[in-house]
């Protein structure tokens, strides 16, 4: 390679703070959801096909395997979709500016990204407390 | 009077075909990052719809799952909900490999693979919503 383009900061130069860890998580949680897309699929095309392939769908996703990954791809989406909705307004340039963002504990930064965390946390366990105690939503 | 892309001044003895070579701009950043913002927003409304959707399924059976999924305003949000998924992961994928993987026939690989294997996943999401709706 003749011209070295520039390359994205590997995890190595960062100091752990709350910011660069949702920015991790982001990449990891999209990764994951990618799969969980196929999991989609997979429920999708089941459902078209008969009453047998749906019974195997249901039954993977009853499992405790599936449980597992159902808990974990939960978290995922409200951590992806949290953490995203904050993404937009940064995109947007809110409260974007250099004091601030390097500021550990710049309140727009600080405490909004651990309200992500938070939300997220919440969010996942109204969803699975509604499947535990109600079986879903009627 | 801004300058030049490029640091090209007017005294900069480089021919243009110099500065451009394999450091400039393929002019598509730009429309990745504004696709890749309006999947997510379209995304915000109808995940939380799937999800609803979906917390309604454990009570069902086969029959009324199937009879859930077929009325056709929820067949059609599905559709709009995998298709947009599946592009929005593409997207996000895409840059993922473009910053960590650095041996360039497998970056070119995956991010064909990708591609692919989104479009495939849309159709396939699509079809089968369709033939749950017209009940084949």
């Amino acid at each position: 390679m003749p011209y070295a383009r520039p390359l994205s900061p590997h995890l190595g130069i960062y100091e752990w703070r709350i910011t660069m860890a949702l920015s991790v998580m982001h990449r990891l949680t999209g990764i994951f959801l990618c799969l969980g897309a196929v999991l989609v699929a997979w429920g999708l095309i089941a459902l078209a096909d008969n009453e047998a392939t749906w019974a195997t769908f249901t039954g993977f996703c009853a499992s405790g395997i599936g449980i597992a990954l159902l808990i974990c791809w939960t978290f995922s989406l409200f951590l992806h979709l949290c953490q995203g909705i904050q993404h937009l307004f940064r995109d947007a340039g809110r409260d974007f500016d250099v004091w601030r963002r390097d500021d550990v504990r710049a309140p727009n930064y600080f405490v909004m990204s651990w309200l992500v965390v938070v939300a997220a946390i919440a969010l996942t366990l109204v969803v699975w407390l509604l499947v535990l105690f109600a079986g879903g939503v009627p | 009077m801004s300058a030049a892309p490029n640091g090209a001044g007017p005294h900069d003895m480089r021919t243009p075909l110099k500065r451009v070579r394999a450091l400039g701009s393929a002019r598509s950043g730009v429309g990745h990052w504004w696709l890749e913002r309006m999947t997510a927003g379209a995304l915000i409304p109808i995940s939380l719809w799937f999800i609803w959707l979906v917390l309604r399924l454990p009570h069902l059976d086969f029959a009324a799952a199937h009879a859930l999924v077929g009325n056709p305003i929820n067949a059609g949000l599905l559709i709009l909900f995998t298709a947009i998924s599946f592009w929005h992961g593409a997207l996000g994928l895409q840059v993922v490999i473009e910053d960590y993987v650095h041996t360039r026939w497998i970056e070119l690989t995956l991010l064909i693979a990708v591609k692919f294997l989104a479009v495939l996943g849309a159709v396939a999401c699509a079809l089968a919503a369709l033939k749950i709706w017209l009940g084949a």
